[in-house]
């Protein structure tokens, strides 16, 4: 179902399912992701059966894949149940099917030089670090991790924090572990200490952006795997756009799903973003004209 | 004996009467990573203006039981860039093409649809689909398709940048009194077929911030759950036909499909094609699977050709 395409759709088997803290880590036998995945992206699943009402796609970032073992190919994901959607995938039990469309989007591209790098997580936008260290450990890199969430369950992997990246931080809003705070607040004295020339974020848009603004002030690049709404997640129903800027300075509404998850911090238009709800700025290529559509 | 699937129009014929929906399959390079997309019928592209178009802000959608409400506002890169780039990767994999054009006035349909027609690759293009049922900035931004007068002046204005033998079909809104005026409207202009329906407007509000959810407020209703409306609308076209009230044409079956079956219902209420839209959010492979299933499903159903069935519930009818 490949057709050398780098995505394929399978028919998944859960064959594990766990709580961590506030969210469900899943495993799942998905035969040929595991191959063609790599760090930043992101698998889309149908939720509620073959015959569901519910019929848009749920995006998910990759925690991590393994090509072969007992099963074949495997896929982990890290849940937090929300709507109706993430309700019955945190139902699911072992054996259950869940169908599975992966990999989908652009990955977190690497350096080239073994440098420093921070990684950065809010709540289970941790989940695909680890995976990411990992990968930048074994080009040289040396990683320093920082995880932040509103309360301790709601942080992710704080233990496998600590095995995959040199040195961690936590914080939480609530002070109930780490430092009390915004990954914001250590993040200055992180990039001063490390000289790091990138950071790699995930999580909520707001944590984003502030990742985006404190890396610039110490003259580093912020590459952010952004979450918007999605319907497909393959590209063709154009409801993830965000304002981004391309190479050329010019600002267009590209797909999340295609030309991100993973966008360079600074060209996103992050001043477009209000309380859920994204403009487009005027200046963007084809935006509406006054009194227009 | 496997049932002949082929379907002719205007003097085409296309393989298979399966299609993808306009706007739900975007112009076919993402699909095709999943299926080969010159397999079906036709291919129909996301519908093109004269310019680029940002589209609206986020969000753009909203999930409602059985389907979705969307805001799209139809985002695209402009006719110029469509022609240059989009079209001849179509005809490179060998896909037969619907192109979706629409316009902010009727002129600009018309200017659309000449760009088109002088293109390179045009020799793809199996026919125009004439998305009337967006807003008419002429007109206080009243839908093309909600007035007959201004529906039949685009497709006649859209008819004659075309040559005479590329079909026209005028695609359809649900959200009027009577469809069956707009059908005749924009067949006597010169439509050669018609595409019914697009989606119906709705709105939805978030019932924790208590606001609405989409950024564009209302939104365009569109998946199984609009399949009823859809076979209405074709049953009452057909019937018009039928009983001489409008001129014959082919007919183009939109709405909910998402299962062999589902295309099936709309081909027995007088489609000849059918396309597949929301569903291919759910599976990518939708289209191409709906198009299996019809085919043995058609052949369940005893019949040498799928043109067979095309309107055959008006046959069926039980009178007491
Ligand atoms: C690239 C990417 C990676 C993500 N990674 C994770 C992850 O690792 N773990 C996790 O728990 N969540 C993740 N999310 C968010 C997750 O997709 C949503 O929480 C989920 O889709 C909500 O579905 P629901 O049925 O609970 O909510 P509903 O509100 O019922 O969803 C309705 C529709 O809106 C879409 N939607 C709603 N909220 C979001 C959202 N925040 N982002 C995208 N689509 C949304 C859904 O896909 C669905 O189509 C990610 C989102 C994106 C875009
Ligand atoms: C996200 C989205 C975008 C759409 N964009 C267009 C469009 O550009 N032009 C058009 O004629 N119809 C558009 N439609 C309408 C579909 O082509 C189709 O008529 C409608 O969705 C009903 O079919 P469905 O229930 O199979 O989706 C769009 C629908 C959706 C859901
Ligand atoms: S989610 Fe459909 S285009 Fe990105």
């Amino acid at each position: 179902m490949s057709r050398e395409s780098g995505v394929v759709k399978v028919d998944g088997e859960v064959i594990a399912t766990r709580r961590v803290g506030a969210y469900h880590h899943l495993t799942i036998v998905a035969p040929g992701v595991a191959e063609l995945a790599r760090p930043g992206q992101f698998a889309a699943l149908a939720v509620g059966g073959p015959t569901s009402g519910t019929l848009l796609r749920r995006s998910f970032s990759i925690h991590k894949v393994s090509p072969s073992g007992t099963y074949g190919g495997t896929l982990d994901l890290v849940v937090a149940a929300k709507g109706a959607g993430t309700q019955w995938l945190t139902g699911l039990r072992a054996h259950d099917s869940v169908d599975v469309v992966a990999p989908l989007g652009r990955a977190f591209p690497l350096p080239t030089e073994p440098v420093p790098c921070v990684l950065v997580g809010g709540g289970y936008g941790s989940a695909p670090l680890f995976w990411l260290a990992e990968v930048l450990r074994e080009r040289g890199c040396t990683v320093e991790m920082v995880l932040g969430a509103a309360s301790e369950d709601r942080l992710f992997g704080v233990v496998e924090a600590r095995r995959a990246a040199d040195r961690v931080t936590v914080t939480t809003d609530d002070g109930s572990a780490g430092q009390r705070g915004w990954v914001s607040d250590v993040l200055p004295e992180v990039f001063r200490r490390t000289g790091a020339p990138v950071a790699y974020a995930c999580g909520p848009m707001g944590m984003l952006q502030s990742v985006t603004r404190v890396a610039a002030e110490h003259g580093a690049v912020a590459q952010v795997a952004v979450e918007e709404s999605m319907a497909c997640g393959v590209g063709v129903c154009m409801t993830c756009v965000m304002p981004v800027r391309g190479k050329d300075g010019v600002t267009s509404m590209v797909r999340s799903c295609v030309e991100g998850p993973v966008f360079r911090g600074d060209r996103i238009r992050w001043e477009a973003f209000h309380d859920g709800v994204c403009g487009v700025p005027e200046d963007t290529v084809g935006a509406p004209r006054t009194g227009g559509h | 004996m496997a049932v002949d699937m082929s379907v002719t129009f205007t003097g085409r014929t296309l393989p298979n009467p399966v299609m993808t929906a306009s706007g739900c399959a975007a112009n076919g390079r993402e699909l095709h990573r999943f299926f080969d997309v010159a397999t079906l019928g036709a291919f129909v592209t996301k519908t093109v203006m004269m310019d680029a178009r940002s589209g609206r802000g986020t969000p753009r959608m909203a999930e409602t039981a059985s389907g979705m409400l969307n805001s799209i506002g139809l985002q695209g890169p402009g006719i110029h860039a469509f022609v240059r780039k989009d079209l001849p990767w179509l005809k490179s994999v060998g896909a037969r093409v619907l192109v979706s054009i629409a316009g902010n006035t009727a002129g600009e349909f018309a200017d659309v649809a000449r760009v088109l027609a002088d293109s390179d690759a045009f020799d793809c293009v199996v026919g125009v689909e004439v998305n009337i049922s967006c807003p008419n900035v002429a007109n206080r931004g009243l839908v093309f398709a909600c007035d007959p007068l201004a529906s039949g002046k685009v497709v006649a204005l859209v008819r004659e940048q075309l040559p005479r033998d590329v079909p026209i079909f005028a695609k359809l809104t649900p959200d009027v009194t009577d469809i069956v005026s707009i059908a005749d409207a924009a067949v006597k202009s010169g439509a050669t077929g018609l595409t019914m329906i697009n989606t119906l407007l709705g709105m939805v509000i978030d019932t924790d911030l208590l606001r609405p959810q989409l950024g564009g407020i209302t939104g365009g209703l569109s998946g199984p759950s609009i399949r009823p409306v859809a076979v209405r609308a074709l049953w009452q076209v057909t019937a018009a036909m039928r009983e001489g009230r409008v001129q014959r044409v082919p007919l183009i079956g939109v709405g909910g499909v998402r299962t062999g079956r589902d295309a099936l219902e709309l081909i027995a209420a007088g489609a000849t094609c059918v396309q597949v839209g929301t569903a291919t959010f759910n599976d990518p492979t939708a289209p191409q699977r709906v198009l299996t299933e019809l085919t043995e499903l058609a052949g369940s159903h005893g019949v040498d050709r799928i043109t067979e069935l095309v309107g055959v519930a008006h046959d069926r009818m039980v009178v007491p």
